[in-house]
């Protein structure tokens, strides 16, 4: 296998990064924690003393934030090559607002209120919007344009998100639940919603990874591919559908958190190129990053409260999607 | 054929479409008649229109004149003037851009306005004017924005969608988060105002959204004329001789004003700006000016979106859950339509 | 008959970005003739039309009407002087032939003002001209490309101008098709005296219509004159940089470019 020019420079500094952004998720928040109680809290579970229990309760949370980061990278990484669509994103492409109206549904006539229970939900919930939005998006002379694809997000998201208020406005329980989901958050997450999560990004990532070199075809155009012996179909298949299983398990857990798959993917292909061998595998790295930082920064810029992480994203995501859409040429649009 | 006998074919056309354009319009204005009388009768009791004519002139009894007076009629105006102010703010950017869907809810330029005025109500808790003032700043600023990130190399309207919705996303991040600390009390009356809600209007505060509409929908009514020309693409109207950006900066900023206070009032009513320019076009068809038809247009939809929501369900729904409702199944149809044809 | 018109331009440096295209070209247009520019792909002839139509700004230099700087004379004045075609106009969805033709007449009307008999008679005696009149109340969108081009040509044509600019006129059309646009285009020279300007891809139509031909290479103008003078072996190598043999053509007696490749005819010009 032919590396990549700085493969190893990216992959030791991405590493390095990771290191250090799970130490700040421990030791960073409203509450500064030094070294000795971040040892205490991690390795003498028998000292009880404030910031010991502090720094444990941040351990569920950090490391979900990585293991979230990194489904929604991959996610954006499979649905850019799957759409092979640069601003493919499960936020732009409305999926995630199909996670959250199956999720209100389920708050408010199924009566569920569990992990486990949103997972499921949520995930049929974006699988059937991403079909949705991508049968729209591809009607037509030139496929899935860019712009067709991410209108046709925006427009079921707007449809989507009519019906979310519509169901919510009249149940005053359900707005409660929901407002704090929508926002986007790791923070609530505990030990038992990261097992629940633990099953799809583990099917999710190997999916991911088993067809990151059919990918690689796929991007030479439908044509190239099935020349060189590709079955685009079930490719899109498996990899559409490992993209929305670990971004609809993320979503439900810790509500729709836009842009991470976006920039993750799009730090990678810079650094990278567009081997999709390695970029896919380093998005998750690259979007655990991303979005322990924005969580981090989250809680470092709202003290004494927080910032979701969720927010952050959205600030540091958007104006790429900006920055994309100005470069891009008019033709390809 | 020969030369006379075209000019009367070339009349006749013109004639055609011209009548045309006036029976719409009257039935229009005649629906929309009916439905301001019906808010003004209809409530939890309903009064007859003797009574509502005469509490409308002054005259005060059984306390008619409060409901109708205090609580119908301002509800009905703030419908009227905004459903004026959507309808044809939002026709004029789907022309000027010639996409229906490069309307100012896809832009975000609502969702800017929704920000300031959230944060208003929400955090500062200040007066009306404020929160008027603030969303019309805030409207602007993001439209200014959008429009020139998007200029890029060469203007495209793709560009400046996809730019609008990258913005619409930032946006929305900030909503959620104001709805996140916003306190537990005033959220009901935060999410009731985002949905777009014609309940608590009072003359009063309605003042500003009257004004501006008064003074910015004949702006875009006289331009309506430049604005079928810039419609034929920047090359063309050039060649015909329009001040393209001169045109296009006074079209923007009378809509992007009617847009943000309408919105103020009365919070941004879903798909409203969206739906009428495309409606109008299909009932006075393509040719003659589709900027007070859509405003009729909105006017209706508006109105008849609030009486569907007081009145035909258990709950009462703002007047923006029914819109929205209404206007998303469109917006899909449309988008289907559009890329079947390969207009995107 | 036309009025005649001193068009020309004054050292025009033009381009997009960075990059310019156009580097201080003087042009002198011929009043009342069938104008040509021909040239290689990205040579700058599109965006010298352009600039000559004021769809583009120069970046440096005049473009010049009657003595008076473009920019310093009011656009709705203008537009009754030079009208141009676009190499893709843009058409309103569902809009009807009448209608479109109609909207030419924009630079005569003002702000209030409804249709006059004026207005009636110019968009009738366009569509006449165009021979679009059998089609003056289908919609747009059901028209072959070659009516449609009659249809845009004949809205170009209702704003009565002068001077008419054409972007590659008959581009995507059967050659047929191309022919016709052209004799058409003739037509309104002889008939009406009106200056036409035009880009046109194929040399050799250009060859047979042109009055005056501009050749254009790298943003440089490096001839110009009668076809018949023009049109050399020599030049369209250097414009081209393509090998040919120019013959007269059989109908017209204009220049014929035949070009050589690499595999036919060796034997003859062995001989």
């Amino acid at each position: 296998m032919h590396l990549p020019k700085h493969f190893t420079k990216v992959l030791v500094i991405s590493l390095v990064l990771l290191c250090i952004c799970l130490l700040a998720s421990l030791v960073l928040g409203s509450r500064l924690v030094i070294l000795d109680d971040l040892i205490a809290g991690l390795f003498y579970p028998e000292i009880e003393s404030y910031e010991a229990s502090v720094v444990r309760e941040r351990i569920p949370r950090t490391v979900f934030s990585l293991f979230c980061g990194a489904a929604l990278g991959i996610s954006g990484a499979l649905m850019q090559s799957v759409t092979r669509n640069p601003i493919a994103d499960p936020s732009i492409l409305g999926v995630n607002t199909g996670a959250a109206l199956f999720v209100v549904c389920g708050i408010a006539f199924l009566n569920i209120s569990t992990a486990a229970q949103y997972i499921w939900l949520a995930i049929a919930g974006a699988m059937i919007t991403a079909i949705f939005v991508y049968g729209i998006g591809s009607m037509g002379r030139a496929g899935a344009t860019p712009l067709k694809l991410v209108l046709a997000g925006a427009a079921t998201s707007a449809a989507l998100s009519s019906l979310v208020s519509a169901i919510m406005l009249s149940r005053s329980y359900v707005m409660d639940q929901f407002r704090f989901w929508q926002v986007g958050s790791v923070g609530s997450a505990n030990w038992s919603d990261i097992l629940t999560f633990l099953p799809f990004l583990v099917i999710g990532i190997g999916l991911a990874i088993m067809s990151a070199s059919a990918l690689n075809a796929l991007a030479l155009g439908d044509e190239v591919a099935i020349g060189q012996g590709v079955r685009t179909g079930t490719l899109r298949i498996v990899a559409a559908f490992a993209g929305v299983i670990l971004c609809g398990a993320a979503t439900a857990l810790a509500g729709p958190i836009a842009f991470v798959g976006l920039l993750a993917t799009h730090v990678m292909r810079l650094l990278l190129g567009p081997d999709l061998r390695f970029v896919i595998p380093m998005s998750a790295i690259s979007g655990a990053i991303i979005l322990t930082i924005s969580d981090v920064s989250g809680r470092l810029i709202g003290s004494p409260g927080e910032l979701e992480a969720g927010v952050v994203t959205a600030f540091i995501g958007a104006p790429l999607l900006i920055v994309l859409a100005i470069k891009m040429k008019v033709r390809s649009l | 054929m020969n030369n006379t006998n075209l000019i009367t074919v070339i009349k006749d056309g013109r004639r055609q479409r011209r009548r045309r354009w006036i029976i719409v319009n009257a039935l229009l204005v005649v629906i929309a008649c009916i439905l301001c009388v019906a808010m003004l009768m209809l409530g939890s009791t309903i009064y007859p229109v003797q009574d509502v004519i005469r509490s409308l002139m002054g005259e005060s009894h059984n306390g008619v004149s409060f409901a109708v007076n205090t609580i119908r009629l301002p509800r009905m105006v703030a419908g009227l003037f905004a459903g004026l102010a959507f309808g044809i703010a939002g026709n004029t950017f789907q022309t000027m851009l010639r996409n229906p869907l490069a309307n100012p809810d896809i832009l975000g330029i609502t969702a800017g306005s929704s920000v300031a005025a959230l944060f208003c109500i929400l955090i500062l808790h200040t007066s009306n004017i404020a929160v008027s003032i603030a969303s019309v700043v805030a409207g602007l600023i993001t439209a200014v924005l959008i429009f020139i990130f998007s200029k890029g190399k060469t203007f495209s309207v793709g560009r400046l969608i996809l730019v609008g919705i990258g913005m619409q996303a930032m946006l929305s991040a900030l909503i959620s988060y104001l709805l996140m600390v916003g306190a537990q009390e005033d959220i009901p009356t935060a999410l009731r105002w985002l949905s777009g809600s014609l309940n608590g209007a009072q003359l009063p505060t309605l003042l500003p959204l009257i004004i501006t509409v008064l003074l910015c929908a004949p702006i875009v009514i006289v331009l309506g004329k430049h604005l079928s020309i810039l419609e034929l693409g920047e090359q063309s109207a050039t060649s015909l001789g329009l001040n393209t950006n001169m045109t296009r900066l006074l079209l923007i900023l009378s809509s992007v004003f009617m847009i943000a206070i309408a919105t103020s009032a009365t919070g941004p009513i879903a798909f409203v700006a969206f739906l009428s320019g495309p409606i109008a076009k299909r009932l006075v068809g393509v040719g003659y000016s589709n900027v007070i038809p859509a405003g009729l247009v909105g006017v209706n939809l508006v109105l008849a979106a609030d009486l569907i929501g007081q009145f035909a369900f258990e709950v009462r729904y703002p007047v923006g859950i029914i819109t929205g409702l209404l206007g998303a199944p469109y917006l899909l149809y449309l988008l289907i339509r559009m890329n079947r044809k390969g207009s995107l | 008959m036309k009025l005649t018109h001193q068009f020309q331009t004054e050292e025009i440096v033009a381009g997009y970005d960075n990059k310019t295209i156009l580097h201080g070209l003087n042009v002198d247009i011929p009043s009342n003739r069938i104008n040509v520019i021909i040239g290689a792909n990205a040579c700058g002839k599109s965006t010298l039309l352009k600039t000559m139509a004021r769809l583009i700004k120069p970046l440096s230099g005049k473009v010049i009407l009657d003595g008076k700087s473009i920019d310093k004379i009011p656009p709705k004045q203008l537009a009754r002087v030079l009208g141009i075609l676009p190499q893709s106009p843009i058409v309103p969805e569902g809009i009807s032939v009448t209608d479109l033709v109609g909207r030419g007449r924009y630079p005569h009307q003002s702000l209030f003002s409804g249709w006059t008999k004026k207005d009636y008679k110019a968009v009738a005696e366009a569509m006449e001209i165009m021979n679009i009149t059998e089609l003056a109340n289908r919609n747009i969108d059901e028209l072959s490309g070659g009516q449609r081009q009659r249809v845009w040509i004949a809205m170009a044509l209702t704003q009565q101008t002068d001077i008419l600019f054409l972007d590659e006129p008959t581009t995507f059309l059967d050659i047929a098709y191309q022919v016709e646009i052209l004799d058409l285009l003739t037509d309104l020279n002889r008939k009406y005296g009106t200056t036409i300007v035009m880009v046109l891809h194929d040399i050799n139509l250009s060859a047979r219509y042109a009055d005056h031909i501009f050749a254009l290479r790298k943003g440089k103008l490096i001839a110009e004159g009668e076809p018949s003078k023009v049109i050399t072996s020599k030049l369209v190598k250097e414009v081209f940089g393509l090998d040919c043999t120019v013959i007269a053509d059989p109908i017209s007696q204009s220049p014929l470019v035949i070009p050589k490749g690499r595999y036919h005819g060796h034997k003859d010009s062995n001989r």
